[in-house]
């Protein structure tokens, strides 16, 4: 459904992605991993043209996403940024139906706080939060609350940068069972970024590690424990030794 | 020779680069303002948020830009009757005032102040939305930067500014007459009178014109500055600083260009 070919992408000197080619099937949930400051985040603004690559191709059902319509084609699409990015003017519910309330999918307000207040149960948030703003919120807090908000408007694909860091452990399964349930039930496609390994084996039916500006490895998770690749053993296994260096 | 040459043109190249660091600047805020006007006649129009401009920038601005006028009126006041003395015509001072403060500073004190106030809080907070990803998610919410966030503020701080400067011409003027009746002896029915009958509506309507261009200025550095801030608190405490700056000094250049334009000898 995705497919990226070449990507390259240097903020100056920084050469940050390399050459990347990775593909996505529709209804697959992909996991990416890869040391900090390798250039994930960077990869998922790519495929969103929030960052334009230097060079390479990303095609959506074949269709170079640079061509086409921009409207329609983030339609299609919801994100979870790594930091939230909760509108801090808006309240907790008017962020999460901010697709809610205008273009093509606006409703009434009433209707819209409806969806919202279920999209946050689904989050493990309770109504009461609702009418709160972004920032009265803890940072665990608001990054479901940017969850909510990505699922929202049920889209076909769905970019999750980073979903479980900051949540407690008990959270953080229920956040994995809810992306897992998006995938599954509503056939939806998923990319995530992660570096906590129970998510990874929680949500990924293949596993890509971006290591040096450019895809290392993919496979399924049990390829991944199987594989004898030396900067995937260190990375799912934390060693502070082996070839990925621990200062970068 | 070569040598005279080569001198002189490390100073040429010295001396443009300069300018031509300016006029890219000037480039980058034209296609800006030509992008947000773009924007501005086409659909969706975001009403809720331009609402909440006016009342930004244009009702809480008052208090401000009334406390200005005011003191500002006051202290024209007393310095006419002084300077009017000195060749017995301190008579002139109620026209002075008026014309004073609808023409001058009723829109140049008040559009410094709403730069003051508005430019920077503009630029602070969608340099902050830019800096904390939320002009990224905006976008991938299908929904237009430009047409959200600028468009709104642009609006209301065009129309908006010149009511804030009706205002403070009203309220300068006033200040005026309170002084004039109180320390200086005017009788205030004839103050009044004074007033009302020598200004003519093109004294407050240039004013009001000059408010219009005023306020687009003040949002579009606001704007612009914030949209393109720099990374973490630094770029976007700069960002404001420009934003202020910027607007405050092209609204004295603009105040000069209009007023050659609108009375001109
Ligand atoms: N807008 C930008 N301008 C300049 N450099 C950038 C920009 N965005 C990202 N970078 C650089 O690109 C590199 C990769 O950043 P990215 O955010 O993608 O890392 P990441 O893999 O998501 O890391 P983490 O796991 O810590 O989130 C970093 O070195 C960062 O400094
Ligand atoms: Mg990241």
């Amino acid at each position: 459904m995705i497919a990226l070919t070449d990507v390259t992408k240097a903020f100056g000197e920084n050469r940050v992605l390399q050459g990347v080619n990775l593909s996505i099937a529709r209804g697959e949930s992909m996991v990416i991993i890869g040391g900090s400051g390798t250039g994930k985040s960077v990869l998922l603004k790519c495929v969103l043209g929030l960052v334009t690559p230097d060079s390479g191709q990303i095609t959506l059902e074949g269709e170079d996403v640079s061509r086409a319509e921009r409207d329609a084609f983030l339609a299609r699409f919801g994100m979870l940024f790594q930091g939230a990015a909760l509108f801090d003017s808006l309240r907790v519910w008017e962020n999460v139906a901010f697709r809610l309330l205008r273009g093509r999918l606006k409703r009434p307000r009433e209707a819209a706080r409806e969806i919202a207040i279920e999209k946050l149960r689904r989050v493990g948030l309770g109504p009461q939060v609702a009418d709160l703003y972004p920032a009265e919120l803890s940072g665990g807090m608001q990054k479901r609350v940017g969850l909510a908000r990505a699922i929202a408007a049920e889209p076909e694909v769905i970019f999750f940068d980073e979903p479980t860091t900051g949540l407690d452990p008990i959270m953080s399964g229920v956040i994995n069972d809810l992306i897992r349930e998006i995938v599954t039930e509503m056939g939806a496609t998923a990319m995530t970024i992660t570096h906590d390994m129970t998510s990874v084996r929680a949500i990924a039916d293949r596993v890509a590690m971006l290591h040096g500006g450019l895809v290392r490895w993919t496979g399924t998770v049990q390829e991944m424990d199987a594989t004898p690749d030396p900067y995937v053993q260190q990375f799912i296994h934390g060693r502070a030794e082996g070839p990925i260096p621990s200062v970068r | 020779m070569t040598a005279i040459l080569d001198g002189s043109a490390g100073a040429l190249a010295a001396l443009g680069r300069p300018v031509l660091a300016v006029l890219a600047a000037v480039g980058r805020v034209a296609i800006f303002a030509a992008t947000a006007l773009g924007h501005l006649l086409r659909p969706p129009f975001y009403l809720r948020e331009f609402g909440q401009a006016v009342l930004q920038i244009g009702w809480f601005s008052l208090p401000v830009v009334g406390l200005t006028a005011i003191f500002t009126g006051g202290a024209l006041a007393l310095q006419i009757y002084a300077g009017g003395s000195r060749f017995d015509a301190q008579a002139v001072v109620p026209q002075i005032v008026a014309i004073g403060m609808a023409r001058e500073l009723g829109p140049v004190l008040g559009g410094l102040m709403v730069a003051a106030r508005v430019a920077s809080s503009i630029a602070a907070e969608i340099g902050t939305m830019k800096v904390t990803e939320q002009i990224d998610a905006l976008v991938t919410l299908s929904t237009n930067p430009f047409k959200y966030l600028v468009v709104p503020r642009l609006l209301a701080a065009t129309l908006t500014v010149p009511v804030l400067v009706a205002t403070g011409d009203a309220i300068g003027i006033m200040g005026g007459w309170l002084v004039g009746i109180t320390r200086l002896d005017f009788n205030s029915a004839t103050y009044l009178e004074n007033t009302v009958q020598f200004l003519q509506a093109w004294d407050i309507g240039s004013g009001l014109v000059k408010g219009a261009v005023f306020g687009f200025l003040v949002a579009l550095m606001g704007c612009y500055h914030g949209m393109t801030s720099g990374r973490g608190a630094q770029g976007v405490g700069a960002a404001t600083k420009g934003a202020v700056v910027a607007a405050s000094v092209l609204i004295l250049a603009a105040n000069y260009v209009l007023t050659e334009l609108f009375f001109q000898a």
